[in-house]
């Protein structure tokens, strides 16, 4: 028996497509999701749109939240840690949660390199902007890769940049003739092995989910649309006035994203979506994405 | 010959191109009005509570319960395997409740448990067939027809048949194996 296997890692991922992560900070958010049909949930301290209203730096969630959210719940539990911070992964690893977030919502503790994730048992899920982010992620060990996007805005504009380029530059290099290959690798900063096996197969070789400011289930039909292979929402729902019903409804609307009638059905009566922000309103500094490169 | 497989959540495409591969024509089933005129139909891997509060939501549920006791083929992977279970040890979803067996959900444990293993399935022939076990169910007791397929090294139960439903705690969708697809096709053309 062999634990730990790249296999493994990415099959996981495998089985939470389709389906909606999200993010909770306490049990009772965690049995709301669970009970709402979600495949995943990340457990945190606060929810990105607070982290942002909080300021200062964010760090990995205290463990007894962790904990209490594992040992609550039957579903996957993943937790963040800070770009860089391999410390904190360890301890993640150790407390034995099913996925690790290297992710950018939180203070980034290296701003030149991101953990080499081949060196943990537990997978790891990561952020990304475009094709060449998204290798690099993979290069390091990352066995599922999300959008970015703009977390705690409730405003989707950014994920769907984010998906838009991740699936131009898998097309792009689909039609790109092999001896031009090296040169494409060099110009995405991207590892050659990967870039030549996304022109052979025309796919990512891990499985890609939208994230990053989905708050409705029009939302998450429409990353699902433009090719995402399932859904994490983090304030969309618990930052919303009526949390079960956007939850489930989300849930729905991931599963039956080709099926117009039923986004129409789900929408109906889900109280008030979580407040938004224009991306164009905030600071450069103020940016969750431009972390990590 | 016609095979849908659930698409409510999880590793569904998978299941599809093994069929394809085989010359299967195939079809994603979300809504129960898709189970018509279908030969057989696949229950992959996801999780488990997701799938079946969608499959209960859409009333999939009963209707694939009627196809499958009108003596329709069924084939379950990990969380289709649990839902085919009779008994689930700790699910807080209705299941299908077919199959004469007794399953234990996470029973290795979590992510970091998670393993491949070579499985030895006599049905299959002698090359062992590649297990790929992501935080996987057990059977933890078979009853009535049951017929008991492969076994983990320690005896743990990890396959197993009842007339034309099979069930396997692991993922043959995730592996370039395509014996366990063809066991399932070959059950499809069986006679009464």
């Amino acid at each position: 028996m062999e634990t730990g296997t790249w296999k493994v890692k990415t099959g996981l991922a495998q089985m939470l497509k389709g389906g909606v992560i999200m993010d909770v900070v306490n049990v009772e958010h965690a049995k709301i999701a669970e009970e709402a049909g979600a495949c995943a949930v990340m457990a945190l301290e606060r929810v990105p749109a607070d982290i942002r209203a909080a300021g200062g730096v964010a760090r990995m969630a205290d463990p007894t939240i962790i904990e209490a959210i594992m040992k609550a719940v039957s579903i996957p539990v993943m937790a963040k840690c800070r770009i860089g911070h391999f410390v904190e992964a360890q301890a993640l690893e150790a407390l034995g949660v099913d996925y690790i977030d290297e992710s950018e919502v939180l203070t980034p503790a290296d701003e030149n390199h991101h953990i080499w994730k081949h060196d943990f048992k537990v997978p790891f899920v990561c952020g990304c902007r475009n094709l060449g982010e998204a290798l690099r992620r993979i290069g390091e060990g990352a066995a599922m890769i999300r959008t970015k996007g703009e977390a705690g805005t409730g405003n989707v504009v950014e994920a769907v940049r984010h998906m838009r380029a991740v699936m131009d530059g898998i097309r792009e290099l689909a039609q790109t003739p092999e001896e031009e290959l090296m040169a494409k690798a060099k110009e995405m900063g991207a590892p050659f092995e990967i870039v030549l096996e996304i022109h052979k197969v025309g796919k990512l070789p891990v499985v890609n989910f939208a994230a990053g400011g989905v708050a409705t289930p029009a939302d998450a039909a429409l990353m699902m649309q433009l090719g995402a292979d399932g859904v994490f929402v983090g304030s969309g729902i618990f930052k919303s006035s009526n949390p079960a019903a956007r939850a489930q409804a989300i849930v729905k609307a991931t599963t039956h994203y080709q099926d117009p009638k039923v986004i129409a059905e789900v929408s109906k009566n889900l109280g008030e979506a979580m407040p938004g922000k224009d991306i164009r309103e905030l600071k450069p500094e103020e940016l969750l994405a431009s972390r990590g490169w | 010959m016609k095979i849908g497989v659930l698409a409510s959540q999880g590793a569904f495409r998978e299941h599809i191109e093994k069929l394809r591969q085989l010359g299967v024509e195939a079809m994603p089933v979300r809504m129960p009005e898709e189970l018509k005129g279908l030969d057989g139909l696949i229950i992959p891997g996801g999780e488990s509570t997701s799938i079946g509060r969608l499959m209960r939501d859409y009333k999939l549920t009963q209707a694939i319960r009627n196809m499958v006791k009108k003596g329709m083929p069924v084939f379950g992977t990990c969380a289709g395997m649990i839902l085919l279970a009779r008994e689930s040890t700790d699910a807080s979803f209705e299941s299908l409740g077919l199959m004469d067996i007794t399953v234990r959900r996470n029973a290795f444990g979590r992510q970091r448990e998670s393993f491949e293993t070579e499985l030895n399935v006599p049905v299959l022939g002698k090359k062992p067939f590649p297990g790929v076990f992501i935080r996987a169910p057990l059977i933890e007791q078979v009853d009535g027809n049951v017929e008991v397929l492969a076994r983990l090294a320690d005896g743990t139960i990890v396959a197993a048949r009842e007339d034309k439903m099979l069930a396997l705690a692991f993922h043959p969708e995730l592996t370039d194996d395509l014996r366990f697809h063809q066991y399932f096709l070959r059950l499809l053309s069986e006679k009464e």
